[in-house]
């Protein structure tokens, strides 16, 4: 795609003149992330988080190839090949540490990244593929987190990999021949140790190329903005290069400084314990719970504790788990109102808060233990998840009254109201008095 | 389509939900669990300061030899080390002889063969050697202690919440049982007459179960001698212990810190004038 007014590519070297027409390579990616592609011009600091979420991939794949040379997926070795790299690889400690504590920074940033497209509609048309695919990496980045996790093989490893595959036994029927069909054996041993080491290296790179997908759906309508106007003219964009390089380059130092703060003080912050314990099958610990990614998650799981109409308690919550990213697909038709940004529903905007609000409930929930009252306040946290995007989107879009959208992205940008910030309605850019 | 069966959905899922949360808010009201002595009497650590705390830590070396020390002439009896190898002493101010002679002066020697016949042999630790295990295996550990198994100490300060604070509150703990009070003074045998540590069990209440196979380790001042003339009491013995498993934990800890402080160093700059960049692209535009 591109808007009539986008820059064309012209080879400034006779050598890229040369590579141009034989093969366009330069000129994709000029299109895509150069001066070729024209971007609202009000974009705020949520909408670094794209570019991030590429930092932390990259970090993830280029740390992890090279740890994959120093570690062994054999289920008698696994936990002492992990304390060989952290103990005797010439800077085996930073690879490992950028590896573990990188998958987290990965999640705050692509969470950062979904809730900013909730709150300011990105999902909405014609962005839906872009919503659709974004959501097929999500479930493809907690599938390899998941994986990953298991590989260091202590107790974490071991139990998280029994306690997530057995999410599959709650399958009426079949569910425990699934469970050992995905194990490779009645319990996690070599068989899944090695499997999941196989799709842990294979699935970042199926994410790097659904990621082009990404892009590429993205770059068809063009980047969402603060204000959710369509862009209309010349005047409502910049080019991607310099404008948005420049303002990534930032955005990035910021997020390798706060990254760099956990990896080199506060390595296994965000860690469990037990995971420096080597599996062992016969002893399980006090309380199973996965990386704090999944807490949300393992939350609405653990929620279902009645049985209904002979529905195991167990399948209701796998359904419900399941059911709580896949409604997510679901979004840009269950909130069908027309008008994108937050800024300009007012009621949408304190559900929005409130859904955040209940997200963070749910983790801290879900990293506690099954017990009362946590269990109590993720059953309500669970039930306004699931009305707030099956019953509270679809009625606001019925029946809020939405405030006024400026006439153009320039508009709103001249009269300050850009929408540059998400806490106010009339939001104030940084900008000089207005005519 | 979607959105009436999304509705359907939604209500059942928020209704199933609420009638459990009022089945489970119902059961906690008329039936609230029931305290355990576990719940009641468990402590969290006492706060431990070490020098390799905070982002500037360094090991103590001094204190790291004298918790060397202690895990030789204590700890080692029963617990292995089996990550951490003789040479890698020298990293705590050991010199290349003296690694040499601790090696070949371990109390275990390690498994070998006797190169003549084949046969299973143990021969004297080299520097290269990890410290072997005072036990052939499992199963003998277990033989020699009641059934419970000594935990490798490689870790330890990693492996369990609170770290190194909790190792010096666990090894500092031991108290007796009878008349043992908390904090809000109720008795634990009063209030728990079932709770009584049984006999081969040791009362602690920093463990989580507050009864711990493990006899209390420490007894009595002066258990060590220090060479640097640290007077050895339970709770210096005990801080320095746990200072020199927070290195075997975690021996590249320095090389972290000197890292990081440096590429933080790097990373402002850097974003300083990342910013600046940004600025100064932008500053025709008005965004």
């Amino acid at each position: 795609m591109s808007f009539p007014w986008a820059n064309h590519y012209e080879p400034k070297h006779p050598l890229m003149k040369w590579v141009d027409d034989r093969l366009p390579l330069p000129r994709l990616v000029y299109n895509a992330v150069g001066g070729g592609y024209p971007v609202p011009r009000n974009l705020n600091y949520f909408w670094n988080f794209g570019v991030l979420a590429g930092v932390a991939l990259t970090v993830q794949i280029v740390t992890g190839i090279v740890l994959a040379m120093h570690y062994a997926a054999n289920a008698g070795v696994a936990f002492d090949s992990v304390e060989h790299i952290m103990r005797d690889v010439n800077s085996g400690w930073l690879l490992r540490y950028a590896h573990s504590n990188g998958a987290s920074m990965f999640f705050i940033v692509v969470y950062l990244h979904i809730f900013r497209g909730l709150y300011y509609g990105s999902y909405k048309a014609p962005r839906e593929m872009v919503w659709l695919l974004g959501l097929v990496i999500f479930l493809l980045m907690m599938a390899t987190a998941f994986m990953g996790y298991v590989l260091p093989w202590g107790q974490m490893s071991f139990w998280g990999a029994k306690v997530i595959t057995g999410l599959f036994s709650a399958i009426p029927l079949v569910g425990p021949t699934i469970q050992t069909w995905l194990l490779g054996g009645f319990a996690p041993d070599d068989a899944a140790l090695n499997r999941f080491f196989s799709l842990h290296y294979l699935l970042p790179f199926v994410i790097a190329a659904v990621i082009i997908l990404h892009i590429w759906a993205l770059h068809i309508p063009g980047s969402s903005n603060p204000t959710g106007v369509d862009v209309k003219g010349e005047q409502d964009t910049v080019p991607f290069h310099p404008y948005y390089t420049a303002k990534d380059g930032f955005g990035t130092g910021v997020f390798l400084i706060i990254f760099s703060l956990m990896l080199f003080f506060a390595p296994n912050y965000l860690g469990h314990p037990d995971n420096y314990i080597p599996a062992n099958p016969l002893s399980t610990p006090a309380h199973i719970v996965p990386e704090w990614y999944f807490w949300p998650f393992y939350a609405i799981l653990r929620a279902f504790t009645v049985d209904i109409f002979g529905i195991p308690a167990k399948l209701l919550g796998v359904i419900a788990m399941f059911g709580s990213i896949v409604l997510l697909f679901f979004l840009p038709w269950l909130d069908n109102s027309p008008v994108r940004s937050g800024n300009y529903r007012p009621r949408f905007k304190q559900f929005f808060w409130l859904l955040c609000v209940d997200v963070l409930i749910l983790g801290y929930c879900g990293g506690s233990p099954a017990e009362e009252p946590f269990v109590m306040i993720s059953q309500i946290a669970a039930a306004y998840y699931f009305a707030h995007f099956l019953i509270i989107l679809p009625l606001l879009a019925k029946f809020e009254r939405t405030l006024p959208l400026p006439n153009s992205i320039t508009d709103a940008v001249l009269s300050g109201q850009s929408g540059a910030t998400i806490s106010t309605n009339t939001a104030t850019a940084p900008s000089a008095p207005a005519h | 389509m979607v959105r009436p069966i999304g509705f359907l959905a939604g209500l059942a899922f928020a209704a199933i939900l609420l009638f459990s949360a009022i089945v489970g808010a119902y059961n906690y009201i008329s039936e609230p669990p029931a305290p355990t002595a576990e719940h009641e009497f468990h402590l969290h650590p006492k706060e431990l300061h070490l020098a390799s705390d905070g982002p500037l830590g360094r090991f103590d070396r001094q204190q790291l030899q004298r918790g060397f020390q202690v895990y030789k002439e204590v700890c080692s009896a029963c617990h292995s080390l089996r990550l951490v190898t003789f040479r890698d002493l020298t990293e705590i101010g050991f010199t290349d002889p003296e690694v040499k002679a601790i090696a070949n002066q371990w109390a275990v020697e390690v498994p070998s063969i006797n190169p003549d016949t084949g046969e299973p042999a143990t021969r004297k630790a080299l520097p290269a050697d990890h410290f072997p295990s005072p036990y052939a295996n499992e199963v003998a550990a277990r033989a020699a202690n009641n059934n419970a198994l000594p935990p490798d100490l490689s870790l330890i300060t990693k492996a369990r919440h609170g770290g190194a604070a909790y190792v010096h509150s666990l090894l500092t703990g031991f108290t007796t049982q009878e008349g043992y009070k908390n904090e809000k003074g109720v008795e634990l045998l009063k209030e728990f007459p079932d709770a009584k540590t049984p006999p081969s069990l040791h009362f602690n209440p920093y463990f989580a179960n507050l009864n711990i196979a493990m006899p209390p380790p420490l007894v009595s001042d002066g258990q060590v001698t220090y060479a640097d003339g640290t007077k050895p009491t339970v709770d210096q013995m005990a801080q320095d212990v746990s200072a020199f498993l927070v290195w075997t934990a975690e021996p590249k800890l320095e090389a972290r810190h000197r890292a990081g402080i440096s590429v933080l160093i790097f990373l402002l700059i850097a974003t300083v004038l990342g910013y600046m960049a940004y600025r100064n692209v932008w500053s025709g535009v008005e965004h």
